[in-house]
């Protein structure tokens, strides 16, 4: 019984040492194609390169998602829907009351979150911008935090437990330990970032460990945390003020406060100097060195990284570390800055959860994310205004905030909205 | 023409008899749970120490057969139970030993003893009335049941459902103002399952057609609908809340006979109508999940959704349906809570009970059955934290509104139990 | 029943898959599809499965034109499909697999099982196949789910089977067993379509061949054209696939296995026990068939596996135990089997993945900082001195060929200081003048006195590189022998015969 395998082609080998067809189908086939594109038109090129740009796609995105919160608006308006009764025999009470409520609501939002041209003095005027500030600090440290893990190929969905650990953590210090101004400081900011360390490196170790989805730990953890700090909060021997009955700490000592950065009559702090910083650090640590080329490889492709000798869970376990560090530089922020009455459990003020937006937006890039805060921090400064001064619920900046980050994670969706190319497929 | 290989036995893990052999796999989990929670109980009642006696009641005033009440030793009661879970631990440990399957009652049985024994303790010189703490715990878990089938369904067919908060929402919200406006609750019902298909849609066009990350899509859907239902009730419900917020409501109806049956009656059986629908929900899907060809397509497009384009079963097609049922299911458990709990909606009602109905889907194996028993165990949890701060208990009411989180945490670290997503879940599903 | 391709076009965008390819296929016969990879065979069968559709061109079942805009109409027209990768869900048992878009049910919908299970087991029967209906597929070994799937396409009634590449994981022994069914499904008048790139498999079942290069036919063969000829013609040119190399100038066994056992996370033992040694300046080449164990061996080498018993020593040093990246630093370069999922990073650029396993130190890390200067001259000398045709160093790895992707795993693993190269399947999906290339660079570092292991399951690749051959077998060592021992013998050591056994 003769039963050699593959070709029988006796000494001389003449057969194809043949690969299989290990990729079936479209990869196969557009694995051939290797060459740089032809050269075009310089000004089509140019072109294309802004229509297909995701720059292109993310202004659209704003656009639209700011069009449809002035659709909400415009339903919803008492006198834009009485003026509907009779659009037809009066339009232009219908089109004026419909102007105002636009006119009306996005200006609010500008005076509220850039230059109020009603204030009485300079000081005043420019108020508005600073407050933005103040609100995109910690939107821009979380968001880095969430962004972080998002180049090392997970989610920190975690961040509302984070920032609620590490503002009781940085609340404990500022309220409990006496030490001189910079110091305490800085003590209280680092038990803030250690606490958010802690709470999101939970979610990396079990990961690392036994394989567990961080998504499902990190958005348990959020919920475990804000009980922990409920029960913290409940108990005059951990952080509940003496004598009190309500869930709420001492405020800070003063010299565990950030310092303000323009006087007292503006609330900007030094928390959006620390934002800045986190900033230029991320930046360094993503794009220049050895550590960030690491996460930035395990989440590309885990399984390339394990085999070049990197340690991908001990990265996951950094990468969480890390942003949880960041995410807790948040909490520190919020509660040794711009919230320092005391530690409560709305001190995350919803800023956990718009720092996946944030990141989203500014699609984990540093420098994108930045970007990203500062418009959200616009969209919170100018929402208070807007409540405040046109009766408009503050909510209409988280729908449109989502949808902001629902239309950039789908380019075609907003592609085939304007008509636009499509990016040339990978 | 036949091969010993292809007679392989199959109850033979490795399938091949002279082929790689299999070394031990035994895992002695269950004994470790069993024997830490023992310690722990009985390390409580050893330092906390109760004295006086625990009264069970059984029965409610409106029952016609009058159970008496059973009235206990706290401590004594206590520390029986904890000599039976070490009984229990030791068998466990016995069976790992002897290489062989714990059986499913053990644990069970387990549960049942510790938890009397803990109640005894925790409420001693009180009395404890059984039927309101289970018949509370089945209404706190209806909208997490009806949310896991949701899940169940969404992760079964190969996409994740995060959005299973944002459906509840959206459920209590169209429930709430279409209930208003009608004037009837079915409606309000019907409107409320719309709204969680429309949202399961949504999903599906983001997460099927356009392939974003369903984790991203399923975690802005929730803020999305959160800010929605937030801007039109503080604009438009909460002014006109006579007309707009103010739905029928779906009382409880006695089932006639079932009704009186003793213990059992008063808690399953005096329910409202949506409680009832979700007896026949948690069945339906079950028997449709398993038995039939659109549960066997729906879960060959969760595993292999190329095999089962191959056969020609329409991937996309399939996962758009079963997101729409999905969706509908935990629309309806969104009613729950504007219908039956209380006849308004208010802002974040749901209070993240889908982020708990994706703990059960997780916790119970993405398994109808066992997802609906650990909604359930996660709503008798938080009911028992309010029963036992109602009749002062010195466990930490904190810490037993963390414990369906701190389970699941552990269920997916692989502590208790392996679990076992779909294959295919969380990835797109692109041709070719 | 008579399939016929009428000048079918296939593009995917500037590409062309398919072009103008027409072919006939009659009831009752075999008729081979060869071809290199990636000349366009998977992709000609998917137009015809109507997993894709043809921009130009038609498929003709039985002198009527078909218009398929899915798998299911072309299950419905007669058509079946073994697949290359089983498109079988391992958690189902093979009655629900075979019954899974073809179910016979009965109250609402509610599915008759037993009709399924009678279903597989009359299949069974008339092949003689010996498949339990109720066995869960995950745990059936691979020769049997293949089974199932033949089993899936025949209860489908399907009058043109297509085989893609059905051989590939199977042992010799089986594939002898797939062609006599093949043969008894060809007198049963079925029409078949086989696609493969093994010639031994195209002359012993094919009754014609069609030869398909770079998406078009090149020409027909009659199953009694030489070897030399159907491979010429798959090329387009002559081939000489001999590897010049010298005699093997041999030093000490730097490399000594021990009692090496590997035991995968499901608890089965993949490497039993196995012992060998490599000496400096020589080749070890690991034959075997798929899945016997070659891949837990190389990544036990690296540090991958995790249960791993017995001791792997080099220059003295023991190697089991260690990190990956300790391994690395002891000088073992890897070619993983598998270059897009385990040897690059596809959305890095050409220069990143030629560090991606030197980002502790030293020339490309300085205090924790990359040296992007350093990194970007060695990319470049990199890229030239092996021949990576790309548009330059900043090119996503990802959207090069698989050739050059190979070339860049290559140039990273070479580039180092090694002390023992371990190379898997080192050709496997690459064009005829990259794999010329590796094989000949592979030979330059043996003579440069570094012990090599290559891992191949293509017979000609083993017997054209190895001074000494390896053939594993479920795990275990079958024999070592010399290079030029005889492909019957190796043959039949694949099938777990010893050498010394009774060879015809």
């Amino acid at each position: 019984m003769s039963r050699p395998e593959d070709q029988p082609t006796g000494a001389g080998s003449q057969g194809i040492p043949g690969p299989t067809d290990r990729t079936a189908g479209t990869s196969t086939a557009t694995g051939q194609a290797a060459t740089p594109p032809p050269s075009e038109d310089r000004w089509r090129e140019a072109v294309r390169a802004i229509t297909t740009g995701n720059g292109l796609v993310a202004l659209l995105s704003v656009l639209l998602a700011v069009a449809i919160g002035s659709l909400l608006i415009l339903v919803t308006d008492d006198a834009v829907r009485e003026t509907s009764g009779y659009v037809f025999s009066r339009p232009g009470d219908f089109f004026s009351a419909a102007g105002q409520a636009i006119s009306g609501a996005y200006g609010s939002l500008f005076r509220g979150s850039i230059y109020n041209s009603r204030g009485a003095d300079f000081a005043s005027q420019i108020r508005p911008l600073t407050e933005t500030l103040k609100f995109a600090g910690p939107l821009i440290m979380a968001g880095l935090g969430v962004g972080l893990t998002f180049r090392a190929g997970m989610f920190n969905i975690g961040g509302r437990g984070q920032m609620l650990l590490a503002g009781a953590a940085a609340g404990w210090v500022g309220i409990n330990v006496d030490l001189p101004f910079p110091l305490h400081l800085a003590a209280a900011v680092l038990a803030g970032m250690v606490a958010g360390a802690f709470w999101a490196g939970i979610a990396g170790v079990l990961k690392a460990r036994t394989g567990a989805h961080e998504v499902i730990v990190t958005i348990m953890l959020n919920y475990v945390g804000f009980y922990l700090v409920f029960y913290a909060l409940s108990r005059q021997s951990l952080l509940q003020a003496p004598g009190s009955i309500n869930p709420k700490s001492l405020p800070m000592q003063d010299s565990a406060i950030l310092p303000d950065l323009l006087g007292d009559r503006f609330n900007l702090h030094l928390g959006f100097v620390l934002a800045l910083v986190a900033v230029a650090v991320v930046w360094w640590v993503l794009n220049r060195s050895a550590l960030g080329f690491r996460f930035r490889a395990v989440g590309a492709n885990p399984h390339a990284a394990r085999t070049a000798g990197i340690d991908v869970g001990r990265t996951y376990v950094l990468a969480m570390l890390i942003s949880g560090a960041l995410v807790g530089l948040a909490g520190a922020n919020q509660i040794l800055g711009t919230a320092t009455s005391g530690v409560t459990v709305d001190l995350d003020a919803g800023i956990g959860f718009d720092a996946i937006t944030v990141a989203l937006l500014g699609r984990s890039h540093p420098l994108g994310i930045l970007g990203a805060g500062l418009l959200f921090g616009a969209f919170k400064a100018g929402g208070f205004s807007m409540q405040a001064s046109e009766g408009i619920p503050v909510d209409i900046v988280l729908v449109i905030q989502s949808l902001i980050v629902l239309f950039i994670a789908a380019p075609p969706l907003v592609r085939a909205m304007f008509r636009l190319p499509a990016q040339e497929a990978k | 023409m036949s091969t010993p290989h292809a007679a392989a036995p199959t109850d033979d893990r490795a399938g091949r008899p002279d082929g790689p052999h299999v070394m031990t796999t035994a895992s002695p989990k269950v004994a470790i749970i069993l024997g830490v929670v023992t310690l722990l109980l009985a390390a409580v009642v050893a330092f906390g120490s109760q004295t006086g006696d625990t009264t069970f009641r059984l029965s409610t005033r409106r029952d016609l057969a009058q159970l008496p009440d059973v009235t206990v030793p706290a401590n004594a009661t206590a520390w029986v139970a904890i000599v039976l879970m070490a009984l229990a631990t030791a068998e466990a440990v016995r069976r790992y030993l002897a290489r062989t399957k714990v059986p499913l009652w053990l644990p069970a049985a387990y549960g049942v003893v510790a938890m009397i024994g803990f109640l005894a303790w925790a409420a001693a010189g009180a009395t404890l009335p059984v039927i309101g703490l289970l018949a509370g715990a089945l209404a706190l878990a209806v909208p997490l049941v009806f949310g896991a089938l949701g899940g169940v369904l969404g992760e079964r067919v190969g996409v994740v459902n995060i959005a299973i908060d944002g459906q509840l929402l959206a459920g209590a919200f169209a429930a709430a103002l279409v209930g208003s406006l009608l004037g009837s609750a079915w409606a309000g019902l019907i409107g409320a399952m719309l709204a969680g298909a429309l949202v399961g849609l949504v999903l599906g066009v983001f997460a099927i057609s356009y392939f974003v990350d369903q984790v991203i899509v399923g975690v802005v859907l929730n803020v999305l609908i959160i800010g929605l239902t937030s801007f039109m009730f503080s604009q438009v419900l909460a002014p006109n809340a006579a007309t707009l917020n103010s739905p029928p409501r779906l009382g409880p109806v006695s089932v006639p006979l079932l009704g009186e049956i003793p213990v059992i009656g008063p808690i399953l059986f005096r329910q409202s109508v949506v409680v009832y629908l979700l007896y026949v929900a948690v069945a339906v899907v079950t028997w449709s999940l398993y038995r039939t060809r659109w549960g066997l397509r729906v879960r060959a497009v969760g595993e292999h959704p190329q095999a089962a384009d191959t056969v020609g079963i329409n991937v996309l097609r399939t996962r758009y349906r079963t997101l729409l049922i999905a969706g509908a299911t935990a629309g309806a458990g969104g009613a729950f809570y504007t219908l039956v709990s209380v006849s308004q909606f208010n802002r974040e009602m749901t209070g993240g009970a889908g982020y708990i109905a994706l703990a059960a889907v997780i916790f119970g194996k993405w398994d109808p059955i066992r997802a609906t028993l650990a909604a359930l165990l996660f709503g008798f949890a938080s009911n028992l934290q309010g029963v036992l701060s109602v009749i002062g208990s010195p466990v930490p009411s904190e810490f037993m509104l963390m414990l369906p989180y701190v389970v699941t945490v552990f269920a997916v670290a692989g502590l208790v139990g392996r679990s076992r997503p779909p294959a295919a879940v969380g990835t797109p599903y692109r041709k070719g | 029943m008579q399939l016929a391709l009428r000048e079918v076009t296939k593009r995917f965008g500037s590409l062309v898959a398919n072009d103008r390819i027409s072919l006939t296929v009659e009831g009752g016969e075999i008729h081979c599809l060869l071809g290199e990879n990636g000349a366009g065979k998977s992709t000609l069968m998917n137009v015809l499965y109507g997993l894709y559709r043809a921009d130009e061109g038609q498929i003709v079942l039985d002198g009527e034109v078909q218009s398929f805009t899915g798998p299911g109409d072309a299950i419905a027209a007669g058509i079946g499909m073994v697949h290359q990768h089983f498109m079988l869900v391992p958690v189902f048992t093979v009655a629900e697999n075979v019954m899974l878009g073809n179910e016979e049910t009965g109250f609402a919908g509610s599915l008759d099982l037993e009709a399924a299970r009678e279903r597989v087991r009359e299949i069974s029967a008339r092949f003689g196949f010996h498949v339990d209906p109720d066995a869960v597929v995950g745990d059936l070994p691979v020769g049997v789910q293949q089974r199932v799937e033949i089993i899936k396409v025949l209860s489908r009634d399907a009058k043109v089977l297509v085989f893609d590449e059905p051989t590939a994981v199977l042992t010799p022994q089986e594939t002898d067993e797939l062609m006599e069914i093949m043969r008894e499904l060809r007198r049963s008048g079925a029409a078949i379509v086989f696609i493969t790139h093994k010639l031994r498999e195209v002359r012993e079942v094919a009754d014609r061949i069609t030869v398909i290069r770079r998406g078009q036919v090149v020409g027909e063969a009659e199953p009694s054209a030489s070897n030399a000829e159907l491979a010429a013609m798959m090329v387009g040119r002559p081939v000489e696939l001999t590897v010049s190399k010298k005699e093997p100038e041999l030093g000490a066994a730097s490399l000594v296995v021990e009692g090496l056992t590997v035991v995968d996370p499901a608890g089965l033992v993949q490497v039993d026990d196995i012992s060998f040694e490599v000496r400096d300046g020589e080749i070890l080449a690991v034959a075997g068939v798929q899945g016997n164990g070659q891949t837990e061996l190389t990544e036990a080498l690296l540090g991958l596996q995790h249960h791993v018993l017995g001791s792997i020593r080099l220059d003295g040093r023991e190697l089991v135990g260690r990190k990956v990246r300790d391994v690395l630093d002891a000088g073992v370069g890897f070619v993983p089997e598998d270059r897009q999922v385990d040897g690059l990073v596809g959305s890095f650029t050409i220069a990143e993945n030629l560090m991606l396993d030197r980002s502790f130190g030293a020339p490309f890390v300085r205090a924790g900082s990359l040296q992007l200067s350093a990194l970007q001259e060695f990319a470049e000398e990199k890229l030239a001195q092996y021949d990576v045709r790309a548009p330059g160093i900043t090119t996503p790895a990802g959207n090069l060929s698989g050739g050059n992707q190979q070339k860049v795993v290559v140039a990273r693993e070479l580039s180092r200081e090694l002390r023992l190269l371990v190379a898997a399947q080192p050709t496997r999906g690459v064009d005829v003048g990259s794999i010329e290339f590796i094989h000949s660079q592979i030979v330059a570092t043996r003579d440069a006195g570094v012990p090599v292991i290559v891992v191949s399951t293509e017979l000609d690749e083993v017997v054209a590189l190895a001074d000494r051959i390896m053939v594993l077998y479920r795990g275990r060592v079958v024999g070592i022998v010399p290079a030029d021992t005889p492909r019957q013998v190796l043959g039949l050591m694949m099938t777990g015969e010893p050498p010394t056994g009774d060879v015809a």
